[in-house]
């Protein structure tokens, strides 16, 4: 089933005093997203990310094309039961408590009244934040903010979820238990789409991304495919404070950060390198085969470029 | 249907509906009697405390007084009430915000005077008004006719009156019968034509309507009474020819006194009475005449 | 459907209540009805005359500051904030979500006037010693101006759904003004001929015809209210509201977030 169906989406505005200078945010976007993966959308700032959010939320309304979510258009009132929402930077309503502000949510989103309350503490719990249900919004960190805004997009039992930038604020910590959230939602057949910037989130989280740029889509394509071209190189890492002759010999560049050494070398040289530290008894941390990454790739998309979109879907 | 474009359809007729009905309603709430409203807009007769309090904008609050008070004669007069104590404190403070608007000593000058149902009755007062407006507005020309006119309606004095004329006469934009009624308050203050350009003139130089209406009351008047005049002149020199009164005016006419049979300005036919005097069919519609009232408004009329 | 907009009005009053300034302006104008008893004792037999005048006239104009303030702070503010992100985005319809604002929006200001209104018939008791019938028209003065404050938190509405707080504010407080000189407005409209009449007619239509629904001063002096205005009056600020709400509606629906 197709969870995320993107029509031509298109958004321009008119700025300027007498509104005559068209300012293009989104050009025709076209996407498919299916259900039960998770995607990422990816890009710099201001590329066109919350732009498209917005539209597919109905903030906004788009220049032409539309967008189908579980087969409705995406603007049919049934389809918000069913997605989740959660903006860059939310705010909420300072005056209200964790608890006041999900049971609120709650209502709105037509949880039956006898479950909204085990509904809102298990949510609490779940995004850990259980021990402040009771404190003002006002009085919140920005990182517990956040948490309230995972709690609330997911609270109604959404089959999709939107995020946009959800690792925001978030120190290592914080992250890493959004990391585990998605891949829990995930396991539970959800469909996550989710922008952000943070390439290594989207390389460990997602099925498919998307590459966007001054409002064009620039790419699409698997993780998986994108990333397995691995150059043929490899990886090694081993403790020493500095690199053993026998290696500079070889011309082989070596980084070197306090105790620990780290060069990339042919896949031919691996064994020659191993012998070289087995014969001074170097100890070997690790030795990883080099794979293409996500980086590269959305790196080579930014590039200005002439010709059309590169898809490889 | 897009869920948009039903909350469109209907937010539009809720809108255009309450819209019109709201209209209609404000109406409905204006007919409804709501006299102590007059009472309020007086609240504060001080000007000065207006003028403080107008931050100002004393012409703005001064129009409103002006519109205040046209409005609080137009009901008051519709009505026929024998109220109108509230037409000099508005003109008053009219005056005192913005003295250099002329339309309130205009009507102060029309309607001050007269007594009630036709004005309030204060003729000390209106001369009071008139004379504080020439005082703020040498140069108006209107200013001294409206008190030359004041002078001959109100106190008959017509002395003057003519001064007030001749004053009035040579200021710029004077009417051309400023000079005439000058000259005419001297010699022939009495007669039917010089009041018939008195009041000819206060139709013709007013654009208020209260105004125009009352000259043209007066004007019918004036014809009647001078119709009542010439009718009885006749009759009595029938008297003298055959020794008695004519039995009706049908006898008058074949006589060769009177062409058809005469009627009043309002087209009702004059009546002539068995002791050769004329009356009026309606006197009720004919305000202001001194002449031709049946014998029991005529004493009524004798005292005012 | 309808809880939806239930739950909006409750969070919006909720939302009002646990905003200071509310208290500052209550305590405020309840200290006003205490100086109306204290100005009163300057001049014997005008007592109640000033109190009522002096509370009545308190209430109205200290309940449209409030109004004006909570409505901008509830309304405007939270539409330029990004607060109505996460709320829209759920299956709230936007014009559910505008009624539900009015709603707790006026509740907020009927709740408000209603301690107000404490104050000055507790200010009332103590210069007169007990209630009569004439005190009934103090409740339809105060009757009347809950009417004025339904048709302000209307026009609050409708100036925030376009429009930024402060020129909510400034528009909003300029149409009441406006409103109450409305009768005048219709004279000079009267007076004026040709196409500026017109014009001055048509405004004076659109602006709220406030003059009717002022009685502080007859209740003052224990004048009845004649049945007939009371209903007028309230048909009257029903359809108004009704106007500047679906105004506030089709603005709504159609703007584009920023």
């Amino acid at each position: 089933m197709v969870a995320i169906e993107i029509l031509d989406l298109e958004k321009t505005y008119r700025v300027g005093f007498w509104h005559r200078r068209p300012k293009l945010a989104l050009r025709p976007l076209r996407l498919t997203i299916d259900e039960g993966h998770v995607f990422g959308f990816l890009g710099p700032n201001g590329a066109g990310k919350t732009t498209t959010l917005k539209l597919l939320m109905g903030l906004a309304k788009p220049t032409a094309g539309s967008a189908r979510i579980l087969g409705m258009d995406s603007n049919d009132p049934r389809v918000r039961a069913q997605i989740g929402f959660l903006p860059e930077q939310p705010y909420f309503y300072d005056h209200l408590t964790a608890r006041e502000l999900l049971t609120y949510y709650a209502q709105l989103s037509g949880v039956p009244a006898s479950e909204r309350r085990s509904r809102v503490t298990a949510m609490l719990e779940r995004v850990g934040i259980a021990s402040s249900a009771n404190v003002q919004l006002r009085k919140f960190s920005k990182g517990m903010l956040q948490r309230v805004g995972l709690a609330q997009a997911i609270l109604h039992d959404p089959r999709v979820v939107f995020l946009d930038e959800p690792m925001s604020g978030l120190d290592p910590m914080g992250r890493r238990e959004v990391r585990e959230l998605i891949q829990q939602l995930r396991s539970e057949g959800k469909t996550v789409f989710f922008s952000t910037h943070i390439l290594s989130d989207a390389e460990a989280l997602c099925d498919r991304v998307a590459v966007i740029h001054q409002g064009e889509l620039r790419g699409i394509g698997s993780v998986a495919e994108l990333t397995q071209h691995s150059h043929g190189k490899v990886e090694i890492i081993f403790c020493a404070n500095a690199a053993p002759a026998a290696l500079t010999n070889l011309g082989i560049e070596a980084r070197i950060s306090g105790e620990m050494v780290n060069v990339v070398v042919l896949q031919e040289q691996q064994d020659t390198v191993l012998d070289i530290l087995r014969r001074e008894q170097i100890r070997l941390i690790s030795l990883t085969p080099v794979r293409s990454s996500l980086e590269e790739y959305y790196v080579e998309k930014l590039q200005p470029k002439e010709s059309s979109m590169g898809a490889t879907a | 249907m897009n869920p948009s474009r039903k909350v469109n359809l209907v937010g539009s007729a809720v809108l255009l509906t309450a819209a019109a009905a709201s209209v209609f309603t404000l109406n409905t709430i204006d007919r409804f009697n709501r006299q102590p409203e007059a009472q309020q807009t007086l609240y504060i007769r001080s000007a000065k405390a207006l003028r403080r309090m107008s931050l100002g904008y004393t012409g703005l609050l001064a129009d409103i007084y002006w519109t205040r008070a046209v409005q609080y004669f137009g009901d008051q007069h519709s009505q026929q009430s024998h109220d109108f104590h509230l037409l000099l404190p508005l003109l008053q403070v009219t005056t005192e915000l913005d003295p250099r608007l002329l339309p309130p000593y205009q009507l102060g000058a029309n309607f001050l005077s007269p007594k009630p149902p036709n004005g309030a009755g204060l003729p000390d007062d209106a001369l009071k008004l008139l004379q504080y407006g020439i005082q703020q507005n040498p140069g108006q020309w209107r200013l001294y006719y409206d008190l030359g006119f004041f002078y001959f309606t109100e106190f008959k004095d017509y002395a003057k009156a003519a001064d007030a004329f001749s004053a009035g006469a040579q200021l710029p934009g004077a009417h051309e019968y400023m000079h005439v009624l000058a000259a005419r308050m001297a010699q022939h203050a009495g007669e039917f034509d010089t009041a018939r350009m008195l009041w000819y003139t206060a139709y013709q130089s007013s654009n208020q309507p209260d105004i125009k209406h009352n000259a043209t009351q007066h004007l019918i008047a004036l014809q009647v009474d001078e119709d009542v005049t010439h009718l009885e002149e006749l009759v009595e020199k029938y008297r003298q020819q055959t020794g008695r009164v004519p039995a009706s005016m049908g006898e008058l006419q074949r006589a060769g006194y009177i062409r058809g049979i005469p009627r009043d300005p309002n087209g009702k036919p004059y009546k002539l009475m068995s002791d050769g005097s004329i009356e009026v069919e309606d006197p009720e519609m004919l305000f202001y005449i001194t002449k031709g009232l049946p014998k029991d408004l005529q004493k009524a009329a004798s005292q005012q | 459907m309808n809880s939806r907009i239930a739950f909006v009005a409750f969070n919006t009053f909720r939302e009002a209540v646990r905003d200071r300034v509310l208290y500052n302006l209550i305590a405020f104008a309840l200290l006003l009805s205490a100086a109306a008893i204290l100005v009163g004792q300057i001049s014997i037999d005008v007592e109640r005359l000033v109190v009522l005048n002096l509370g009545l006239t308190a209430v109205s104009l200290f309940g449209v500051v409030i109004a004006i303030f909570i409505g901008i702070g509830l309304v405007s503010k939270e539409i330029d904030k990004k607060t109505l992100y996460t709320v829209l985005s759920r299956p709230l319809r936007r014009w559910e979500f505008v009624v539900g604002k009015f709603f707790g929006l006026t509740g907020t200001l009927v709740v408000n006037t209603i301690f107000m209104a404490i104050g000055v018939f507790l200010a009332l008791l103590y210069v007169e010693r007990h209630f009569d019938r004439a005190d009934w028209s103090v409740v339809a003065a105060l009757y009347f101006i809950v009417l004025e404050f339904l048709i302000v938190c209307a026009l609050a509405l409708f100036f925030s759904s376009f429009s930024t707080p402060i020129m909510s504010a400034v528009f909003t407080f300029a149409l009441f003004v406006i409103g109450t000189l409305a009768d005048d407005l219709r004279g000079l409209a009267h007076n004026t001929t040709g196409i500026g009449g017109v014009l001055m007619t048509a405004a004076a239509y659109l602006v709220p015809n406030l003059s009717a629904f002022n009685i502080v001063n007859q209740a003052a002096h224990g004048d009845a209210v004649a049945g007939r205005l009371i209903l007028y009056n309230t048909v009257y600020a029903l359809l108004y509201s009704a106007v500047a709400i679906s105004g506030a509606v089709l603005i709504f629906e159609r703007r584009n977030l920023k």
